[in-house]
């Protein structure tokens, strides 16, 4: 294997290739199962979504958005190496995405907000967002198997 | 854990590089990192209108169809994109392992396959536009009623075309590097080099459209 020993700078990481090859393939496994269960979550919230009440919903939910941030962390860590390299290397990555906990927080409680103050004080577009449509249902399905190819 | 270093190491005083990265690399990262905020922003964006919003369409009504098998199958066509978007992934980590073993034939094989996985998601992305364009969703147009029943602006549609595009957008430019980084490997462009870095940081674009779609995923079919 080529390799430059002459200069101070190599970029030369450890690597083990049948270990790396393990790594990946546990990897792989770990996403796809944490992918199964969000998707078994996904499911179940299908088949009794009449069923459930609202918290658990809720808290089915949350449980997927977990598991969204555990495949994320995965793939950076180990599909893109992350984990591997130099603490403040790191750091100048993830703590400017720090910056995502205000946001998220930030815009989510004021589109929560922005609605409750419109259905406090604009009666008409709560009356308006109230009105059920009458159930062109069928229309849309027969449509719908037209449309399967 | 960070990587192992000698304590005596002064990665500081001159001469190497600080953070024992290339600087390709490292510029790839902080890319990665502001393509990450321009994707933050898109899906805030969507939560925050959906938590403005009194109520939104059931993604399992939405999408429902399977190509062949009619509708009726919820998450059914998504998780083959999910799935198909991981093994892409797979495939690239081998490829980039291969490459730091200057194993040639290895690098092309992994890339090929990281290639008709990335030509086979934008294939089913393309399939299920269409199929929601012939349903009578696009931009500006939501045929879709919301889960309780009452009328959706078409808020779900311009954010789920939007997001899926910019989505599908990086999918296929990141098609094109992998296209790009195959050539330049047949042409021995990396052996004469004598490494094979530069897929890695094709690699890391790979993986960050794969890392984007876990978020689009969750957010658009799943919640």
């Amino acid at each position: 294997m080529h390799q430059d020993n002459n200069t101070e700078i190599t970029f030369h990481h450890e690597y083990d290739r049948e270990a790396s090859k393990k790594e990946v393939i546990k990897i792989t496994v770990i996403l796809s199962v944490i992918t199964l269960i969000e998707l078994a979550l996904g499911f179940w919230m299908y088949l009794s979504h009449h069923s459930l009440g609202a918290f658990m919903v809720m808290l089915i939910k949350g449980v997927i958005l977990i598991l969204m941030l555990a495949k994320a962390f995965y793939i950076v860590a180990y599909f893109m190496h992350l984990k591997h390299e130099l603490k403040n290397m790191i750091m100048t990555i993830v703590v400017p995405l720090l910056l995502f906990v205000w946001f998220i927080i930030a815009f989510l409680y004021e589109g929560n907000s922005y609605k409750n103050l419109k259905n406090t004080y604009d009666p008409y577009h709560k009356e308006q967002s109230e009105i059920k449509v009458e159930k062109k249902e069928q229309g849309s399905k027969e449509h719908d198997a037209h449309s399967s190819h | 854990m960070a990587q192992a270093v000698p304590a005596e190491q002064k990665w500081w005083s001159g001469g190497k590089s600080p953070f024992n990265v290339e600087y390709g690399k490292l510029m790839m990262w902080y890319f990665l990192m502001s393509d990450a905020f321009t994707f933050g922003a898109f899906l805030i964006s969507y939560g925050t209108i959906r938590f403005a919003t009194n109520s939104w369409p059931d993604p399992n009504e939405v999408f429902q169809s399977f190509p062949g098998l009619g509708s009726g199958l919820p998450l059914m066509f998504v998780s083959l994109m999910t799935f198909i978007l991981i093994i892409s992934s797979v495939t690239m980590v081998l490829a980039v392992q291969a490459g730091h073993a200057m194993d040639k034939k290895s690098v092309v094989r992994n890339l090929v396959l990281t290639i008709i996985g990335g030509i086979a998601f934008l294939s089913c992305q393309a399939w299920e536009w269409a199929h929601l364009h012939h349903e009578g969703a696009w931009w500006g147009s939501n045929p879709f009623l919301n889960a309780d029943g009452t009328k959706a602006t078409t808020n779900f549609t311009n954010f789920f075309f939007t997001i899926t595009g910019f989505h599908g957008f990086h999918v296929f430019s990141g098609v094109v590097i992998n296209i790009i980084m195959l050539i330049m490997t047949l042409n021995n462009v990396f052996e004469r080099k004598g490494h094979y870095l530069m897929i890695e940081k094709a690699g890391l674009y790979w993986h960050f459209v794969d890392l984007v779609w876990v978020f689009v995923f969750t957010v658009f079919y799943l919640v």
